[in-house]
């Protein structure tokens, strides 16, 4: 890729990213870091070809050591960003159950 | 269709889901679509990936990939929702290392094809770079959150931090000159990861929501990074949109603590007792109160407001504020919280630990909207935070001089649970506790709330 191209394409997504995120609530903060650090994850893409090319014993040691790695982080950021929203509930008009909880 | 172009259009999809997913996450009715959009278009990445003809041999992907999505979900299902701050600062330093470890293999094996250019280069020893001082920056983060280990002391931290810049430029230019010497590229390698530790140990902990969301920024700037070594459209997309998203949290953080970047980076914490003597602010003025009384005055309140700090997730004590806010709302008392944005270790963590003790969002007001309704309020409590509830940041002079503040000293009584009179992390005396409408409940903040809401359902 020429390399104006692919500073282009940097440069308009960071701005992209930025409209994106400047109007989150506070409340989503936390989901938003783990789910994007998610896709940060996207390295693993790399890691993959460079594994499956087997070049070399040390850059297939080095990008299966990646894979494994950008694998935790896309796996774990994906799954913990879903098990904090599933906690998240709006306020509803509220019907009591008489449930004092358990403390 | 040829491979090229199936991973291409699959590349595009993948981007397009990236976009709408960050766009979801904005949203709290959408949010979890938005991950699992985000989610989506990740596997469909991997899998236009693998039909890529360079790959030969697959079985060491499948290693590699079971590995890591052993331990991902392992440490996704098993986190306490407390712990949140570590396991992110983890994950943003796994992003970085794989981002070193990436660059490593492809930028060695373009140079022993003489595929080699300058952009390569530049790239490769960018990855190395960001990508190591997200890896052992975030280690030290986590390291630190955990309060297994502190970092180093490091005298004179800027300007070893400076030092260590210019060594690594030097590094840098070295592999330019030299892309056959694999050496430059370890000790560029080397020298950032000094650099990560070097510039996180001295930040203290109130500064962490500032340092997570940088981080989190620098893991993406380092999978983008790695997308100029590879050549690769959507690893500098997707990088470059995290790398934004980060900015942004950053800038938040730091706009709420009223400090710049630089200076939470490169100051001193301040040390404790400087200028205001404690005693000449406590002596004889401070009321403490107990938990029969407090449930007295909660009792017959119309408005309570709770204001949560990093001490209600030590005390893991989400549960019984949640226990508490139920007795007061059956009693017929409006119950909102007050949410300072660096309250806790990191970006919104308060409101993730309340979310799991089942306290709805609406009832989590940001700390611009509810401040104006303090004075309507006729019992703020304060549980577990200090130096976002101290009036001294409303002077002009003073370590956190200018920070927005919640104003619950204008509420009719303050109630301050905490365990001692012990400074917060500003290492300041708060004249709230000595204010004539605050009163002081020690103790554990678990215990403590257990205790008001037991007094208060027996009345």
């Amino acid at each position: 890729m020429d390399p104006i191209l692919a500073l282009t394409l940097f440069v308009l997504a960071v701005f992209l990213g930025v409209e994106l995120i400047s109007k989150v609530p506070p409340t989503l903060h936390t989901p938003l870091m783990s789910g994007s650090n998610a896709i940060s994850g996207i390295t693993l893409v790399g890691a993959l070809v460079s594994a499956g090319t087997e070049y070399s014993t040390l850059t297939t040691v080095l990008a299966v050591a990646a894979v494994a790695l950008a694998t935790t982080n896309v796996v774990g950021g994906f799954l913990v960003t879903n098990r904090m929203l599933a906690m998240f509930r709006p306020r509803t008009p509220k019907k009591d159950d008489g449930e004092g909880g358990s403390a | 269709m040829s491979s090229e172009d199936l991973i291409g259009l699959g590349y595009v999809v993948a981007a397009i889901l990236f976009i709408l997913g960050l766009k979801g996450l904005g949203k709290p009715r959408t949010a979890v679509r938005g991950n699992q959009l985000g989610a989506t278009g990740m596997l469909i990445a991997v899998l236009v990936t693998l039909a890529d003809r360079d790959i030969v041999s697959f079985w060491q992907l499948a290693v590699g990939v079971a590995i890591g999505t052993g331990i991902g979900v392992l440490l996704a299902l098993r986190v306490e929702m407390t712990s949140m701050p570590q396991l992110v600062a983890l994950f943003n330093g796994f992003g970085g290392l794989a981002s070193v470890l990436v660059g490593a293999a492809s930028f060695f094996e373009a140079v022993g094809r003489g595929q080699d250019d300058l952009q390569l280069t530049v790239a490769a020893a960018l990855t190395a770079f960001i990508g190591a001082v997200t890896f052992t920056g975030s280690i030290i983060a986590f390291t630190k959150l955990q309060e297994s280990w502190d970092g180093i002391v490091v005298p004179a931290a800027p300007i070893v931090n400076v030092a260590l810049v210019v060594v690594s430029i030097v590094f840098g230019a070295l592999m330019v000159s030299d892309p056959d010497e694999r050496l430059w590229f370890w000790l560029l390698v080397a020298t950032a990861s000094v650099l990560g530790v070097t510039v996180t140990s001295p930040i203290g902990g109130a500064d962490m929501p500032v340092v997570i969301a940088l981080l989190n920024s620098l893991s993406g700037l380092a999978a983008s990074a790695a997308g100029f070594v590879l050549d690769n459209a959507l690893l500098i997309i997707a990088g470059a949109l995290v790398g934004a998203s980060g900015l942004i949290l950053t800038a938040i953080m730091t706009k709420a603590m009223n400090r710049t970047l630089v200076n939470v980076l490169f100051s001193e914490a301040p040390t404790a007792g400087d200028g205001v003597d404690a005693d000449s602010v406590y002596a004889g003025k401070v009321t403490s109160t107990s938990a029969d009384e407090v449930a007295m005055l909660l009792d017959t309140a119309e408005r309570v407001a709770i204001v949560p700090g990093y001490g209600l997730a030590v005390a893991q004590a989400q549960h019984a504020v949640r226990d508490l806010t139920r007795v007061l709302e059956e009693n017929g008392t409006e119950v909102v919280f007050g949410i300072h944005p660096v309250a806790g270790r990191m970006p919104g963590h308060m409101n993730v630990l309340l979310a799991e003790a089942e306290i709805d969002y609406g009832a989590l007001i940001e700390m611009d909207v509810i401040n104006p309704t303090f004075d309507q309020t006729d019992v703020a409590i304060v549980l577990g935070a200090n130096d976002v509830v101290n009036p001294v940041a409303r002077e002009a002079e003073g370590p956190i001089a200018g920070m927005p503040i919640l104003d619950v000293d204008r509420a009719r009584v303050v109630v301050v649970i905490k365990r001692s009179l012990s400074p917060g992390f500003a290492g300041i005396p708060n004249p709230l506790f000595a204010a004539d409408n605050a009163m002081m409940l020690y103790g554990d903040g678990k215990a403590a709330v257990v205790d008001i809401t037991k007094s208060l359902a027996e009345m």
